[in-house]
């Protein structure tokens, strides 16, 4: 997401960086193609005026530092604003004293409350608590078998015992006092905001089920409509945070940015994908960072932390450093990593990617050919892959389904990778590697770096 | 494949360099339990994911295909059979005060932001500004409300417009219908049963309902008609598909939770051909048009649709009126994908004003075909510019 936003601001910071001082007329220059770019990623009109002018001030204003050049000093004023209007800090979900916890969810149709419902409900699950789904969106077929089907993947059980929504509702709640659930998360039909009925209805499940979180979904292509909507159920229920899905595409994700500041309530969760585990709380900090195309390591850390086996990644970090580092911890780790998501997905969070990296389409397929292919060989081969023969070469590509051109690719690199790490340590071989391998793309690349990054903080 | 090698070895050692930050940092931590692993697995080759697209549809009330719920005004005109038998839906004209019944019940709400331009006595750089924002509010996007501003100022500056704000306003409206002028909106049969149409588009958007109505509504104008659940991935996309079928009496194909969508097509056509069906409406599931092997999916179903008996007579995009500027990036990528040859915008009835389509049919050339006014089964009426050129700027 907001791939197209970095790219923007990549451009009008390249211009600065150039730059020894910023006039007024270069900060008015920067500010039309800022305003150009917020626009064009759908964020409303309302708030990209309201950026803009605190911009303008901070940049025409007091806050000159004689450490940073004019370009660094515009890129801090734009992430400090950017991250002010995400939300500024992170939502905090508390639990209540006396569960459960009711979590509500409304929006406009065809927002993914639903598949929200059972990622939230997922989320809690790995936050060690036990949630109960309540499907009260009786207006769409199958909608409830679609809850019923998603809790029975995430592991969660469903109540939606009943012909009304406020019943459902509250018999969920009750439901779950009394299995001892200790969340519940509640999902309604979409509606539309002037839909006066409608509205009445989920003000009066708000009522019956006083949630103590109320979120409001919304899609993170819609435009600006967002703030007319959100405006909306801001009057209607008493929201406490939004969940921004859809986050994968390639929309702007202006909506993020304008909905927090209509409806005065930060972005809590946003839905990267369609699995349930494609969910995560929202910080508003390393957003706009991603935006600003200095990667997002903290949430890479995270995801890590949370996936990554702690003992395997030790030794494999033994393994790397003493570089004996072989094909089967090589595919260990791919196990590992694939847990954390599509590569696609790991790649933006890492900083200084070049645009054509962040772009290229990766295939996760690509991911299980080269593990047939080391599946597809014997224990003391992925032990020492220079036993590898060509008849060997035929066996494991036939085993794997594969060209020998292929086994042989993967061989290479690995090798490469081996050299690269045994004359350097991991980062060191990741700079190289990246280096090297974004050699054509690199030259003059703009995406500020970690250097830039750090030298801001 | 050298690619993907590349890339998984820079992000493992990045990964593991992130990992060893990690060991230091987990030795403070206490973690929870560990979330079972084979929930993260891909199951389907073709996705990398199991269940569950938000691919949540806008729902009908339960069992009555009335006009929706409340504020809707007066029932209105009675459902929208067409002459049954025909080869084409003329636009049909008994719907047309819905458009404006819904879209009316939704902008008198908000109030006009260009009420005050009509009290002006010229039309000053103000006027222009206000005329820019409506557009942009309208979510037209920059670069067209840009053209369409400047070729105003042109026409006043040469006298062609009279220099009042009215009438720019006229203008500008015109201007708009005038970019949906000659489109085919009709929708197109093929000369051989069965017809298939296509239905693709992002998540949430509307395809399944669509589906739905027209099901309801082909089969009322005397058609015989097959619906395809090819959305395999969705949870329960079938089982609203089936409720939509069962009420509008039309058949359905499905086929297992993450079968081939393909396969699922396949057979509908098939069984439409053996049963001497006239029309096969195929869902698809939602998906990202940034998503390759998804997209891939998509044109394998769209070749495995045409393949005789079938015939694609329409590939129609669902496009959610409260789309924002990416409307035109997903109409781009379907329509080169599978060669969409319509648009239907659904979600006209809420506070959207859906002016992305304006930007699509300038930038691609698509026709927008249908209009979706509410979850009743009626709902989906013919687009009509005037109408939607009066509501984008009220």
């Amino acid at each position: 997401m907001f791939d197209t936003l970095t790219d923007r601001f990549d451009g009008i910071f390249k211009r600065l960086r150039g730059r020894g001082r910023l006039g007024d007329a270069e900060v008015g220059e920067v500010l039309r193609e800022i305003r150009v770019a917020l626009l064009e990623a759908d964020v409303s009109l309302e708030v990209v005026r309201d950026l803009i002018e605190r911009i303008r001030v901070r940049c025409s204003g007091a806050e000159l530092s004689k450490s940073l050049t004019p370009a660094q000093q515009v890129i801090k004023v734009v992430n400090d604003e950017l991250t002010t209007t995400l939300g500024g800090e992170a939502f905090r979900l508390t639990y209540a004293s006396r569960p459960p916890t009711v979590v509500l969810l409304a929006g406009l149709q065809g927002a993914g409350k639903t598949t929200a419902a059972a990622a939230l409900a997922l989320w809690f699950k790995q936050q060690g608590r036990h949630p109960l789904l309540v499907g009260a969106d009786l207006q769409r077929p199958a909608a409830v078998e679609q809850l019923r089907v998603l809790g029975r993947s995430v592991g969660a059980a469903v109540s939606s015992d009943g012909t009304d929504p406020v019943a459902v509702a509250r018999k969920g709640v009750d439901e779950a006092i009394r299995v001892g659930r200790d969340v519940v998360v509640v999902d309604t039909a979409g509606r539309l905001a002037i839909d006066e009925d409608l509205m009445d209805e989920v003000r009066r499940v708000a009522a019956a089920v006083k949630p103590h979180y109320t979120f409001f979904v919304v899609d993170a292509m819609t435009g600006q409509d967002a703030v007319r909507s959100a405006t909306a159920f801001g009057e209607a229920l008493e929201l406490d945070g939004v969940i921004l899905t859809k986050v994968d595409g390639d929309a702007r994700g202006g909506a993020a940015l304008s909905v927090k500041h209509v409806v005065g309530k930060p972005i809590a969760f946003v839905s990267t994908g369609e699995r349930p585990e494609s969910f995560e709380a929202f910080h508003p900090d390393r957003m706009a960072s991603r935006i600003l195309g200095m990667g997002d390591v903290l949430t890479l850390i995270e995801r890590a932390e949370r996936e990554y086996d702690q003992v395997a990644a030790e030794k494999a970090v033994e393994r790397l450093r003493s570089g004996r580092f072989t094909l089967e911890d090589f595919h260990d780790q791919l196990q590992q990593m694939k847990r954390m998501g599509p590569l696609q997905s790991v790649l933006g969070m890492l900083p200084g990617m070049p645009k054509e990296v962040r772009d290229a389409q990766i295939d996760d397929r690509d991911v299980a050919r080269v593990e047939a292919i080391i599946r597809s060989m014997t224990p003391a081969e992925r032990d020492d892959p220079s036993l590898i023969n060509g008849s060997r070469r035929l066996r494991i590509a036939a085993g794997s389904g594969r060209s020998t051109t292929d086994v042989n690719n993967l061989l290479r690199q690995f090798k490469e990778m081996q050299k690269l790490m045994r004359s350097g340590g991991a980062m060191g071989a990741v700079a190289r590697a990246g280096g090297r391998k974004a050699k054509k793309v690199k030259g003059g690349r703009v995406t500020p770096s970690l250097k830039d990054a750090g030298s801001l903080r | 494949m050298t690619v993907v090698l590349i890339v998984v070895i820079v992000l493992l050692l990045a990964v593991l360099s992130a990992g060893t930050v990690t060991v230091v940092r987990r030795n403070q931590i206490d973690r929870g339990p560990e979330p079972e692993p084979e929930l993260r697995r891909g199951r389907a080759p073709v996705r990398p994911a199991p269940p569950s697209p938000p691919d949540v549809e806008p729902a009908p009330p339960p069992d009555d295909a009335g006009p929706p719920r409340g504020s809707a005004g007066p029932a209105g005109p009675e459902p929208d059979t067409k002459a049954p038998g025909e080869r084409e839906h003329a636009a049909p004209t008994a719907q047309r005060p819905r458009l404006s019944d819904r879209l009316g019940r939704a902008r008198n709400l908000l109030g006009s932001s260009l009420a005050a331009i009509r009290g002006r006595a010229r039309a000053d750089d103000a006027t222009f500004d206000e005329l820019e924002e409506a557009l942009i509010l309208a979510d037209v996007g920059l670069p067209l409300t840009g053209r369409l501003l400047d070729g105003l100022r042109s026409r006043v500056r040469s006298g062609e417009i009279a220099d009042s704000p009215t009438a720019l306003l006229d203008a500008l409206k015109a201007d708009v219908v005038e970019l949906f002028a000659g489109e085919d909106r009709d929708l197109a049969y093929a000369a051989e049963s069965p017809s298939v149409w296509l239905f693709v588009g992002v998540n949430g958007v509307g395809k399944t309902t669509t589906i739905g109505k027209l099901a309801a509504r082909e089969s009322q104008a005397g058609r015989s008609v097959v619906v395809a659940a090819g959305d395999t991935f969705r949870a329960a996309a079938g089982d609203q598909l089936a409720m939509w079928a069962d009420r509008s009496g039309a058949g359905i194909v499905r086929g297992a939770d993450g079968a081939d969508p393909s396969s699922v097509v396949f057979d509908a056509v098939q069984h439409a051909a053996a049963r001497g069906a006239d029309l096969v409406l195929a869902d698809t599931a939602g998906r990202l048009h940034t998503k390759v092997n998804l997209m891939d999916e998509l044109r394998k179903v769209r070749r495995v649709a045409d393949r005789p008996p079938g015939h694609v007579s329409e590939v129609l995009l669902v496009l959610d009126a409260t789309t924002g500027q990416n409307g035109l990036a997903q109409a781009r990528e379907f329509a080169g994908a599978v060669d969409v040859t319509g648009v239907v915008l659904t979600k006209l009835d809420g506070t959207a004003k859906g002016g992305i389509v304006c930007a699509i049919r300038s930038e691609l050339g698509l026709p927008i075909k249908l209009v979706g006014l509410g979850e009743g089964a009626d709902d989906l009426v013919a687009f009509d510019p005037e109408e939607f050129a009066e509501a984008l700027f009220s």
